[in-house]
């Protein structure tokens, strides 16, 4: 049995003997109210066995009946990775006696999937575009939870018996299947990275799944295999699961390419089989020994009808889908005149949709970058939350920054409402209302406050009709402390002036 | 005149994860065999204008709303298993150590 002392090649010598070839396989959860064929609800984290019903359960009796926003999501899917939606297609059993299935089969499809033969344009690190052709995606239902209990390290070899949870059974999923990657040379490990990432964002944006890796909501598996140089068959690969992470996929593929590669020098050979990825050690061990597809005895299910999409339907989905994200991104960075660097900060803050929600609020680009980008990054970091999870929304951020152009607040003012609203005392405009924010704007008022701090502080009165005008500042900050930092600083600047020169 | 093979009954039964005996083996071929035959008959009326169905019913995009319906208690979903524990069903060892 193979350990996790596995040899490696180093991976400069890797790349000068053998090409990889990469396929990767995606499977996301769909974030549909309901299971694939039953009304169970499938919210993540349920105590287990509380989201089943006879249908996931496989109890006799009990038929599937398909969700229909879950065949809508795999047609937009399907359509935002350019695939051709078939006009007819069905759904196949797969059939394998584990328990992480009760009905001993899983509904997916096999030769009729719903979509087929996409296109995926990524960008990779240096800007460089990869075209990654899409071989299918198909509809299928998620497995349950198993649980591995007993044995020398928890883990399925050795395990004494296992505790099923099947909240996850049924759940709506899509698997969605690339064509062999081939060219990638050296950055195969960064290829499968970014395109998972992308893949992420397109779904994100198509708001068909929560695409948590960590949850597993999103999941990839890595199937790789070297060619020697020159040769033209490919290898034989094996299929990297539990990679739950971007940066996981990427040491994985790189992992096993060294692996192979060795195994191959010593004059071995690659065993087709699944294997595990190791977050901790960045090693993959072998699974169990894949079951062939004639093995799963794929036959169409009996108990489904076939799904025929209507033409004008899918047309009239094409047309409504969002803008990709790619294009988003080139847009929004000619638009707002960025820097790649700026553009890249504010994608990994997760601020590109806050701020141009902000901007479709109606503030200018440049103030609702500055929020999003350095205030609230700073308060969601003090925080340890997302951007997004902070509890003030774009149209909030929109209306301050609309306040300030308005010269009902300064900036200090501005950060007082703000942080008003991140605490719920309420809108913008509410905060202003209760904390008593809004700009002394009144002439008669300032001047007066104006007049007293002049009193206080002749000298300074003095040193400004004697040509020091910077020494109007202290009289300024006077004013500014006197109105609780409500006056515009700029205009009691003027009328300082002015009341220095009668 | 055997088509299925004791080896293949024995595939299938590693797939199926049923202990099989010898004598079973041979049993189980020849009861597959008449059961393989019974149904490839109806291949014999099946003409090439015919094409492969699976559903007898005409029927295209029979579809759910995606609505939450009531299921089971987890007490009610357990109620029939052989075994349970942490509101989990409990099952034997999945996988022999030759898996
Ligand atoms: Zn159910």
């Amino acid at each position: 049995m193979t350990t996790a002392t596995d040899a490696l090649m180093p991976y400069d010598e890797v790349l000068e003997r053998f090409d990889p070839v990469l396929g990767l396989e995606v499977h996301v959860e769909l974030g549909t109210a309901t299971k694939m064929f039953c009304g169970c609800p499938t919210a993540f984290g349920a105590p287990p066995n509380t989201q089943v019903c006879p249908t996931c359960l496989g109890l006799p009796g009990s038929l599937p009946v398909v969700n229909g926003v879950a065949v809508e999501s795999a047609v937009r899917i399907g359509l935002a990775l350019n695939c051709t939606i078939v006009d007819w297609c069905r759904f196949a059993r797969k059939n394998y006696f584990y328990p992480d299935i009760p009905k001993n089969f899983q509904i997916s499809q096999y030769d009729e999937p719903i979509a087929v033969d996409g296109r995926f344009d990524i960008e990779l690190e240096d800007g460089a575009t990869f075209r990654v052709r899409i071989e299918r995606a198909h509809m299928e239902e998620d497995t349950g939870k198993s649980l591995h209990v007993g044995g020398s390290t928890g883990r399925i070899h050795g395990a004494e018996y296992s505790l099923l949870d099947y909240n996850r059974a049924g759940v709506p999923l899509i698997e969605i299947v690339t064509k062999p990657i081939t060219g990638t040379g050296a950055r195969a490990p960064e290829v499968a990275r970014v395109y998972v990432a992308a893949l992420r964002d397109v779904l994100r944006g198509l708001g068909v799944s929560d695409v948590r890796m960590d949850q597993g909501s999103l999941r990839c598996d890595a199937n790789v295999s070297l060619m020697p140089k020159g040769a033209t068959e490919f290898g034989t690969r094996t299929e990297t699961k539990n990679v739950n992470s971007l940066r996981s996929v990427e040491r994985a593929v790189r992992h096993e390419m060294q692996r192979q590669a060795a195994v191959l020098a010593a004059g071995g050979t690659v065993v087709q089989e699944t294997r595990h990825f190791d977050e901790n050690t960045g090693f993959t061990r072998p699974g169990r020994v894949k079951e062939t597809a004639e093995d799963y005895r794929y036959f169409p299910e009996p108990d489904l009808v076939p799904v025929a999409p209507d033409t004008e339907w899918v047309i009239g989905l094409r047309k409504a889908l969002p803008e990709p994200p790619a294009e988003r991104r080139r847009r929004v960075q000619t638009d707002w005149d960025l820097s790649d660097l700026e553009l890249r900060d504010m994608v990994n803050a997760g601020a590109l949709d806050l701020i141009t929600a902000t901007v479709d609020a109606g503030a200018p680009a440049a103030q609702a970058r500055s929020w999003w980008m350095s205030y609230l990054s700073q308060e969601a970091n003090t925080r340890g939350i997302e951007l997004a999870e902070l509890p003030i929304t774009p149209v909030e951020v929109a209306r301050v920054v609309a306040l300030v152009a308005e010269g009902g607040l300064t900036n200090n003012l501005a950060r007082q409402v703000v942080d008003g609203v991140l605490a719920g005392e309420g809108t913008p405009d509410e905060v202003v209302e209760s904390r008593g924010l809004a700009v002394v704007s009144d002439d008669s008022s300032l001047v007066a406050a104006v007049d007293e701090a002049l009193a206080a502080q002749p000298d300074v009165v003095e040193k400004v009709r004697g040509g020091k005008v910077a020494a109007a500042g202290a009289i300024v900050g006077a004013v500014m402390k006197a109105t609780g930092g409500k006056a515009d600083a700029k205009r009691v600047r003027e009328l300082v002036l002015e009341r220095c020169a009668q | 005149m055997n088509t299925i093979s004791r080896d293949e009954v024995a595939h299938l039964a590693r797939l199926a994860r049923l202990a099989v005996t010898e004598d079973e083996l041979d049993t189980f071929a020849a009861q597959l065999d008449v059961i393989l035959a019974s149904v490839a008959r109806v291949g014999e009326v099946a003409a090439d204008d015919i094409p492969p169905t699976s559903h007898a019913v005409p029927l295209t995009n029979v579809f759910r709303a995606d609505e939450v319906r009531p299921g089971l208690t987890q007490q009610q979903a357990l109620s029939g298993a052989p075994a349970t524990e942490d509101g989990r069903f409990k099952v034997p060892q999945i996988l022999g150590g030759d898996e």
